[in-house]
């Protein structure tokens, strides 16, 4: 992979992760390959069901082992493949190393701990500090994340604060051990517009300051543009398009990346164009997709999409695409 | 504009208070003030975008306006007729006129009910019909909301996201209604979905010249489908405009904030953002005089005691701000 | 016109073919998926043939008195012996599967259409609810073995009163489950849409309400059945329940109290019925919650 800048520290080689239910196997990440290098910021775009939270969740093997299981792939992790760990080393790293935040803050957080307590378990585990120095510590990671009153705050519970900040103490507690990778599921959809434009602020800032690499899961095509620096369209489990952030929305080449980029309501377009659709509906993963899995809603389909999965092709400069029949025109401004 | 057009539903200072029982007497505690003092009006034919972040009251809005909530105060008009005080025996016939979409596609339907039934269940309501009128009326919609009429007697659970909120909006027009409320129809559903209904519910308009209180928090698609929009803060309206006008000149510094806190999908703009400090208060412990100035980049002395009136700055554009901006 | 013969012989074939559809290829399928609940089903349909031809399977009239047989272990004369009157266990054994079944059944019906109709109008009427609730709970924090005794104890034993007694125990905990369920379901959108579609409150108490509170009723139901069969044996053991005459399994078990050390069976054999069956019933209500949930909450 031609990286601009910096030197790859996390390999995703062909990971597939496959959840074994009643009703068949839903093939949630079937093959997906990328890298991130140091101080990047990747987003992981695509619909709901497409695979991308299945993905990040993949990484830290938090997959929940009877329905869910890894079964093939490899990721590399300054060529260690985290897949191939102890669950013990495994431990180590979460939290320490690669850090995540959740959608949800108001679940993700424990209700019956108060906040202080609860970065401070980050602290004690993988730092092994006293009680005083995890105060210190703390008190530091608050006033970081742009919390008032960080000595009240260190003592509340979770339902005592509101959406915006149980996020930033997330965000706190990913960072208490000055992690490498940051992996963001959906950080700010659950929030209000006014406080998601504060918290991606704060991501921008952190990141700035921590030259932590971001792998940043959205749906959302505007937090990428705002945030990422690289971009991996998902759709079905597959990885269907990856390029610079600049050349995905300039240049998009997969029909499915050019669809969402026309079929989205944008502040800057004039009100009265019509919305492109994209006809049909996401397929179901429970069934085996022969062929590639958008050909179905695709204007570009032809008889071998329909038979043949396309694989990943190189652009150059990194825009690498799963097409059969990439669409080669810029967007037109409205 | 909207004099030569029919006004349809006029609220005036319509109020939603909640009462927070406390101790074992259920003693009033405190208020939730949900809606507090909103006035404006729907004409034939129109959309009006209603925008706000969680807790602003639009939801409640809509839900009062449909008697599905009870007002506290104020006034509802509907083609001149108050309909705030009915019971629910003489709101029954102004439920032909105004009709609602709702926002979860997967809870808004019955799922124990087939999808013919759930579509007529407003037409049966008022009119007798046979067995085959009633079909012939439930395939006549579904052909107008973009669905199979083959799948009739499918339940909703066979239907995905998209076309159940197909099979809501084919409910709503059942009946022909003037207005219909849609409280956040969109969201709960994917971007490459979204497209569709948007774009389904502008066809409607064009064909049958209905009227949407659009309810929404995202913007861009608010801004795509209204002709009008009504910004809501803290259960108060703070600027109402035409679209363009609202995005291009916004008066009120919520509505620019708001406004420059919408990522665009654009990585080459470089935009002058406006990161609002603090949390969004709650509607129990709301600031004094202006509900916003405790958040408010321009905020003086006077915001804090005085509460701003809804003005008319230009020709439709009402904005309620001490120190409007871009005048 | 219609030649009913043929009528009725096409209606035949197409009978016997569904038939054997479902024994060959959905009752196997059904079984793979719940094979607690297909066993339990199947011996609760052995129990309900045991009860409807009880007087066909008895060898001998259960209430027949031979005191020269008296307390004789199994054989092949007395399939489970005799006990202190030289009655034919096996018989009274049989017999007393239809009081178990009329019971449970019984009692299960009666106290989930009574804490229906209450648990409905406590839903909609908020001053009702204030009242029926606190009686609910008064009556719910009696043991329900208790309540049942203390009522018992009001009347004369017989089967009817004994289903009484234990359905006026059983009652509270439906309203509950009913009560919470149309609460619940008040906020529903689809409630509040067909309020919104001019939808009258009794349409839609009975479109919308009452199908989606049937499933948890009936998985309720069948638990309702089973703590009902324990309970009659319960307090026909102690000699509340069921009049003696009447052989049912408490019964059998209570007359032979004192004996089981030199008699065992006698206490043996129906407490083996009664703990099948109510395991049975159980199993069954497990798979019907299981079968049902699922489906209601499954999405595309």
């Amino acid at each position: 992979m031609s990286q601009a800048t910096g030197k790859s520290i996390l390999e995703v080689k062909d990971l597939r992760t496959y959840f074994y239910t009643r009703d068949g196997v839903v093939r949630s990440v079937d093959g997906v390959s990328f890298s991130i290098s140091e101080g990047e910021t990747l987003a992981i775009v695509g619909e709901s069901g497409c695979g991308k939270s299945v993905t990040s969740l993949s990484l830290l093997r938090l997959i929940p082992s009877p329905p869910g299981k890894i079964v093939s792939g490899s990721v590399l992790y300054h060529g260690k493949d985290l897949l191939k760990l102890s669950d013990d080393e495994m431990r180590d790293i979460r939290g320490d190393k690669i850090s995540m935040i959740f959608q949800e803050p108001m679940t993700s957080l424990n209700p019956v701990l108060t906040v202080g307590r609860q970065i401070g378990e980050v602290l004690e585990l993988h730092r092994h500090c006293t009680k005083e120095q995890a105060h210190e510590r703390i008190l530091e990671l608050l006033k970081l994340v742009n919390i008032s009153e960080p000595e009240r705050r260190i003592n509340e519970y979770p339902h005592q604060l509101s959406g915006g900040m149980r996020q930033r103490i997330m965000i706190a507690m990913a960072l208490a051990c000055d992690p490498e990778i940051l992996i963001a599921d959906e950080p700010t959809t659950a929030l209000d517009v006014t406080i998601q434009a504060q918290i991606l602020n704060l991501i921008r800032e952190l990141r700035d300051r921590t030259r932590a690499a971001i792998i940043l899961i959205t749906h959302d095509l505007g937090v990428v543009a705002e945030m990422a620096q690289r971009v991996v369209v998902m759709y079905a489990g597959r990885k269907v398009e990856e390029a610079s952030v600049f050349d995905l929305f300039a240049k998009p080449m997969h029909p499915y990346t050019l669809g969402l980029l026309n079929s989205m309501p944008r502040l800057d377009d004039s009100s009265s164009k019509r919305l492109v659709e994209i006809p049909g509906m996401v397929p179901s993963m429970r069934t085996e997709i022969v062929g590639c899995a958008f050909a179905p809603r695709c204007s570009e389909a032809s008889e071998r999409c329909l038979i043949e999965s396309p694989v990943l092709q190189d652009f150059g400069n990194g825009h690498t695409v799963a097409c059969w029949n990439p669409v080669a025109v810029s967007r037109d401004k409205a | 504009m909207s004099n030569k057009q029919k006004q349809l539903l006029e609220l005036k200072n319509l109020c939603k208070h909640y009462p927070i029982r406390k101790g074992l007497l259920s003693r009033i505690a405190g208020y939730v003030y949900a809606v507090d003092g909103v006035s404006f009006s729907i004409y034939e034919g129109e959309t009006l975008g209603l925008v706000g972040e969680s807790g602003c009251g639009k939801s409640t809005v809509g839900r009062t306006i449909l008697r599905l909530i009870d007002p506290t105060a104020g006034e509802i008009l509907w083609r001149g007729e108050r309909i705030d005080e009915l019971s629910r025996t003489e709101m029954r016939p102004f439920r032909k006129e105004i009709q609602a979409v709702f926002q979860d596609p997967y809870s808004s339907l019955n799922p124990r009910m087939r999808a013919a039934d759930i579509v007529s269940e407003p037409l049966r309501n008022f009119e007798k019909l046979s067995q085959a009128q009633g079909r012939e009326r439930v395939s006549e919609l579904f052909a107008l909301v973009g669905l199979r009429p083959d799948q009739m007697l499918r339940y909703p659970h066979e239907f995905s996201g998209g076309q159940r909120q197909r099979l809501g909006i084919a409910r709503a027009l059942s009946v022909k209604p003037k207005l219909i409320m849609c409280d956040e129809p969109v969201s709960a559903l994917d971007v490459s979905v979204q497209a569709q209904v948007i774009n389904l519910l502008g066809d409607l308009q064009q064909e049958f010249g209905v009227s949407y209180l659009f309810i929404a928090h995202d913007l861009a698609v608010v801004k795509h489908i209204s002709h009008r929009i009504a910004v809501m803060y803290l259960g108060r309206v703070v600027e109402l405009a035409a679209t363009d006008e609202l995005f291009e000149r916004p008066s009120h510094p919520y509505t620019e904030a708001l406004l420059s806190a919408v990522p665009i999908p654009d990585p080459t703009r470089q935009r002058k953002q406006i990161v609002l400090g603090g949390d969004v208060p709650s509607p129990i412990n709301r600031p004094s005089g202006c509900h916003f100035h405790t958040r408010c980049i321009y905020a003086q002395a006077r915001c804090k005691v005085e509460e701003p009136a809804l003005e008319e700055i230009s020709p439709g554009h009402f904005v309620a701000c001490h120190f409007k901006l871009n005048t | 016109m219609i030649n009913n013969s043929t009528m009725s012989r096409v209606d035949w074939s197409a009978q016997i073919s569904k038939v054997r559809l479902f024994l060959t290829v959905q009752l196997p399928a059904l079984y793979k998926r719940y094979p607690f609940a297909v066993i339990g089903a199947a011996t609760l349909l052995l129990m309900l043939f045991i009860a409807i031809f009880a007087p066909l399977l008895a060898t001998v009239d259960p209430q027949a008195v031979a005191p020269l047989n008296r307390l004789k272990p199994p054989s092949w004369e007395y399939w489970f012996g005799t006990d202190a009157l030289g009655r034919d266990v096996y018989s009274r054994v049989m017999y007393g599967t239809r009081v178990s079944l009329t019971v449970g059944i019984s009692v299960a019906v009666l106290s989930t259409v009574i804490g229906l109709a209450i648990g409905l109008i406590t839903g909609f009427v908020r001053w009702v609810d204030a009242i029926v609730m606190r009686i609910m709970d008064g009556l719910m924090s009696i043991p329900s073995i208790l309540l049942a005794i203390a009522l018992m104890a009001l009347t004369k034993a017989s089967i009817e009163n004994v289903i009484i007694a234990i359905t006026i125990a059983e009652v509270p905990r439906v309203v509950r489950l009913v009560r919470s369920l149309v609460l619940g379901l008040r906020e529903q959108p689809y409630v509040e849409a067909a309020a919104a579609s001019g939808t009258p409150l009794l349409k839609t108490l009975l479109r919308h309400i009452l199908p989606n509170i049937a499933a948890p009723l009936l998985v309720q139901a069948t638990y309702i059945c089973a703590s009902a069969m324990i309970t009659e044996a319960i307090l026909s053991f102690i000699g509340a329940g069921t009049p003696p005459n009447i052989p049912s399994w408490g019964n059998i078990m209570a007359e032979s109290r004192s004996l089981f050390q030199i008699a065992g069976y006698l206490i043996l054999f129906p407490s083996i019925f009664l703990s099948a069956t109510v395991l049975a019933v159980n199993y069954l209500g497990d798979g019907l919650r299981d079968a049902l949930d699922p489906r209601l909450s499954r999405r595309m």
